[in-house]
């Protein structure tokens, strides 16, 4: 084991060495010590969780940096140049052209008012590449590599006329358009469903190889990481933590960090028991000396309180910045596995949706649905966008009122509305938003929020419900020091945990959960995971799980419906149906979900 | 609902042009308020001949009454009108605005259709149409007058605020719960619009101040012999070249007033814009 010495290789596509980006004005890091080399050809996924500096660290590569933040040392090595020592005229010579990127949001990058075929031609223009006819063949032949049609009709569009991934796929083929040798990709299937999310991946992974790009995926996804890079950095606080080859960081990851992450990840193929990570990435400022994991470590030990770790090979391309390396035994990605929920065990029904037929105006979106919940079971509502799976949990949780159809809780006829039922009704079940940012009053204490479903319902009153408001919050984790703070205190995952308290206050008996999870870091879905699943266990709440996530459904729920545009496609116990899918729909979905193991 | 707790105290203090406006109303509400004690003459003795630099530091006015005394005394009226005016537009404006809203449909559309119409039209006519109508006008008259001509435009802005908020998803869990409809104006989607229309309330300030003034200069003030700075304007405007500050004292001190109240307002939107609010 030894200390890594720097050898920039000079038939690199890109050396990142020693770059460091500061905040303006005061001498706090955001994202420091980056050490990567991007070669020709290969695709390195750099992950990290939201607060972690990727994308920071992504756009130094175009010597770029946000507002209020600066480069404040370091190199960016591109053919023999360093990229941030250029005066910004050529800097613009070499951004787009030799070195490009893509947005996250590609709808947001294209311009609304000038047709497609025109911004592609026009982007060849501002570079002056070719005449007007190779320009415009230039484009043709850019839309046929990423998989659209080339001919006039499509140029003359506009992008609101594309679907999402069209538009992604747009922004793609005008990043490889001139030939760069560098490609900076800043999550650019974020919000795409998981079919399109996989042809662009694969047109993105043929792309890069076939025209010898060094690419740099930038996403939180791990998931995604393992199916199109070729090597995986995960950054933390700023920092690359671990870099290495893909098979080696998923099957050997020597940090705690990059196994603890790995812990927080559902599979495919086999229920786990996910473990998140306690406390919160820590943005700049708030970050601890020595090793900046060190507080959430269950590793740690007093020097890593104290030492800045460097790099330590651990294996062939392989390093981590942790002092432990080789002390702290080997990783198993099975570990956590648990079995699926068997299908043969008794179902006590407590909720029945019949034909449910929803609309929005006179459009009918969902065509007759029909499913049941039984008691202390996970139902998993899974669908691509657009594919009703909202829609009707909405209608379940008395949200939207435009509906036919029979739902029967405890053999009672739901009414449509929440204020066409009952306060029982409404009581026993209880609603989790996706956004934990836009579901809580942002006015009032958490104490008020969690409480008031009590007042409402008549459950508790004053300093009862304040003991019970504290018990509560002992039970989603966050403890009695958040009583009285505004949300705005909160990140997104404590967020979602006073939600789950809000619901719980109500002493319900069904969740209705609209991807809960999504908004949040897999270290944070993990344990909150880990927190309904226990729910389930100790207090027999049903839960009725909306996700798009096939790996999640696995290991939260034990029966699944896959809907496809308002109709049920496939449904049964999640081992019959993920093991053994029957439909086309569900096989596609499956084999598009980008899976880790 | 804690808009002076201490933290929001401190961003205050961070603004500066929020703290500038707020210096400069509390500076001249405070000379309106206590200006009366402080004043040389009474509002209404004669201190020597009309339109010359008799009487204190600004002169005489067109009767020889000390026009700094009557800039000191004629404050109150003013302000105390326009603030209360303000508050009525702000309230009305606030309820038209939310209900329309939060219930949406039909009742969103008849409402601000009619809102519309009021809005076509001009704020002062309405006020000047029934103050000509009746014999004597009593402040009170000016007060309903002024706040409800800026009821429409209020109700405007606060659709448009509230219209963000009723959809946020907070309120639809106030609504799963079975909350009543007024407790989720009241609890949940009022107390989220207190920034934009605090500012709003500022500027509506600066238009009453302006627009009582107007009134005051068109001779509709409810007490003829008393010192008013609209009135004042009116009264001197003859000797304009020959003693200027007859006019020029409420005239700056008005200008004043309505530099602060809108540095105020701009500022409570600034601060919006960059916090939560």
């Amino acid at each position: 084991m030894s200390i890594v010495e720097e050898t920039p290789d000079v038939e690199a596509g890109c050396t990142v060495a020693d770059l460091r980006v500061a905040l303006t004005g005061r001498n706090l890091d955001v994202v420091d010590e980056i050490n990567i080399e991007l070669r020709p050809g290969e695709v390195v996924g750099l992950v990290g969780e939201s607060g972690s500096g990727k994308t920071t660290a992504g756009t130094a590569l175009l010597a770029y940096s946000r507002r209020g933040a600066f480069i404040e040392r370091g190199t960016v090595l591109f053919e023999g140049q360093d990229v941030l020592a250029l005066p910004w005229e050529q800097i613009r010579e070499i951004r787009g052209l030799k070195i490009a990127y893509v947005p996250q949001d590609p709808g947001a990058a294209l311009n609304p008012a000038i047709r497609i075929g025109r911004q592609i031609v026009e982007l060849l223009e501002l570079h002056g590449i070719g005449t007007a006819e190779q320009r415009l063949q230039g484009a043709r032949d850019g839309l046929r590599e990423v998989g659209l049609p080339d001919d006039d009709e499509f140029l003359a569009r506009y992008s609101h006329q594309l679907s999402g991934g069209q538009v992604q796929r747009v922004a793609l083929a005008m990043a490889f358009l001139p030939r760069p040798k560098v490609l900076v990709l800043d999550e650019p299937t974020t919000g795409l469903d998981v079919t399109t999310q996989g042809m662009v991946l694969r047109t993105m992974g043929e792309l890069c190889r076939s025209h010898r790009v060094a690419a740099l995926y930038v996403t939180h996804d791990l998931a995604v990481v393992a199916n199109i890079a070729d090597r995986v950095a995960v950054m933390y606080a700023g920092r690359i933590i671990e870099l290495g080859p893909r098979d080696a960081m998923f099957h050997q990851p020597a940090h705690p960090y990059t196994r603890a992450l790995l812990d927080a990840i559902p599979h495919l193929s086999q229920a786990r028991a996910l473990i998140g990570i306690p406390g919160s990435t820590p943005g700049p400022g708030r970050r601890p000396s020595g090793c900046r994991f060190h507080d959430r470590c269950e590793y740690v030990q007093d020097r890593c309180r104290q030492t800045d770790p460097p790099d330590f090979q651990v294996g062939p391309d392989h390093t981590a910045k942790c002092l432990r390396v080789g002390e702290i035994g080997s990783w198993d990605i099975n570990r956590g596995n648990t079995s699926d929920t068997d299908p043969n065990t008794d179902r006590d029904i407590i909720l029945t949706v019949a034909d449910l037929k929803v609309f929005y105006g006179r459009k009918e979106v969902v065509h007759g649905v029909s499913f049941d919940v039984a008691k202390a079971e996970v139902v998993a509502l899974v669908g691509e966008s657009g594919s009703g799976k909202t829609t009707i949990s909405r209608c379940v949780g008395g949200l939207h009122k435009g509906w036919t159809g029979e739902v029967t809780f405890e053999g009672r006829p739901l009414g449509k509305g929440s204020r066409d039922r009952s306060a029982e009704d409404r009581k026993r079940i209880q609603y989790i938003f996706q956004n934990p940012y836009l579901s809580l009053n942002p006015r009032l204490t958490i104490q008020q929020i969690v409480s008031r479903p009590m007042e409402l319902f008549g459950i508790a009153k004053g300093s009862a419900a304040r003991d019970k408001v504290v018990e509560l919050l002992d039970a989603v984790a966050l403890g009695s020091t958040v009583l009285n703070l505004q949300t705005n205190r909160l990140s997104g995952g404590e967020r979602q945990r006073v939600a789950i308290a809000r619901a719980l206050a109500a002493e319900p008996d069904l969740l209705v959960c609209d991807e809960i999870t999504s908004a949040l870091d897999v270290s944070v879905q993990g344990s909150i995971v880990a927190l309904l699943e226990n729910l389930r266990k100790t207090r027999r709440i049903s839960m009725l799980f909306v996700t798009h996530n096939l790996a999640l459904v696995r290991s939260i729920a034990a029966r699944v419906q896959v809907l496809n545009a308002g109709e049920l496609v496939e449904s049964g116990f999640v081992v019959e149906v993920l093991d053994n899918p029957q439909q086309d729909y569900t096989k596609r979905l499956l084999s598009n979900s980008p899976a880790v193991d | 609902m804690t808009v002076l707790s201490p933290a929001n105290l401190r961003r205050i203090g961070q603004q500066r042009r929020l703290l500038i406006g707020i210096v400069i109303t509390v500076v001249i509400a405070l000379v309106a308020i206590i200006g009366p004690w402080l004043a040389p003459y009474g509002e209404n003795d004669i201190v020597g001949k009309p339109f010359t630099m008799e009487g204190s530091w600004l002169g005489t006015d067109y009767l020889g009454q000390d026009v700094w005394s009557r800039v000191l005394a004629g404050g109150g009226s003013i302000l105390l009108i326009s603030l209360l005016a303000t508050a009525l537009g702000m309230v009305l404006g606030i309820i038209i605005g939310v209900v329309a809203a939060y219930a949406g449909g039909w009742l969103d559309e008849a409402i601000m259709r009619l809102n519309d119409v009021a809005l076509a039209f001009p704020q002062i006519l309405l006020a000047l149409l029934v103050l000509t109508a009746v014999d004597q006008p009593s402040w009170w008259m000016i007060v309903l007058l002024v706040g409800a001509s800026h009821a429409p435009r209020v109700a405007r802005l606060a659709r448009g605020v509230a219209l963000g908020i009723v959809s946020r998803d907070f309120v639809t869990a106030a609504e799963a719960l079975g909350e009543s409809r007024l407790r989720v104006i009241m609890a949940e989607v009022l107390p989220n619009m207190n920034a934009p229309l605090l500012a709003e309330a500022g500027l509506r300030l600066t238009y009453s101040i302006g627009i009582v003034a107007g009134i005051g200069f068109l001779g509709f003030a409810t007490n003829p012999g008393a010192a008013d700075w609209g009135q004042m304007i009116n009264e001197n405007r003859l000797a304009l070249l020959v003693q200027p500050w007859g006019v020029l004292a409420p005239v700056i001190i008005i200008g004043i007033f309505t530099v602060g109240t809108n540095l105020m307002a701009d500022g409570i939107a600034q601060l919006a814009g960059r916090g939560d609010g």
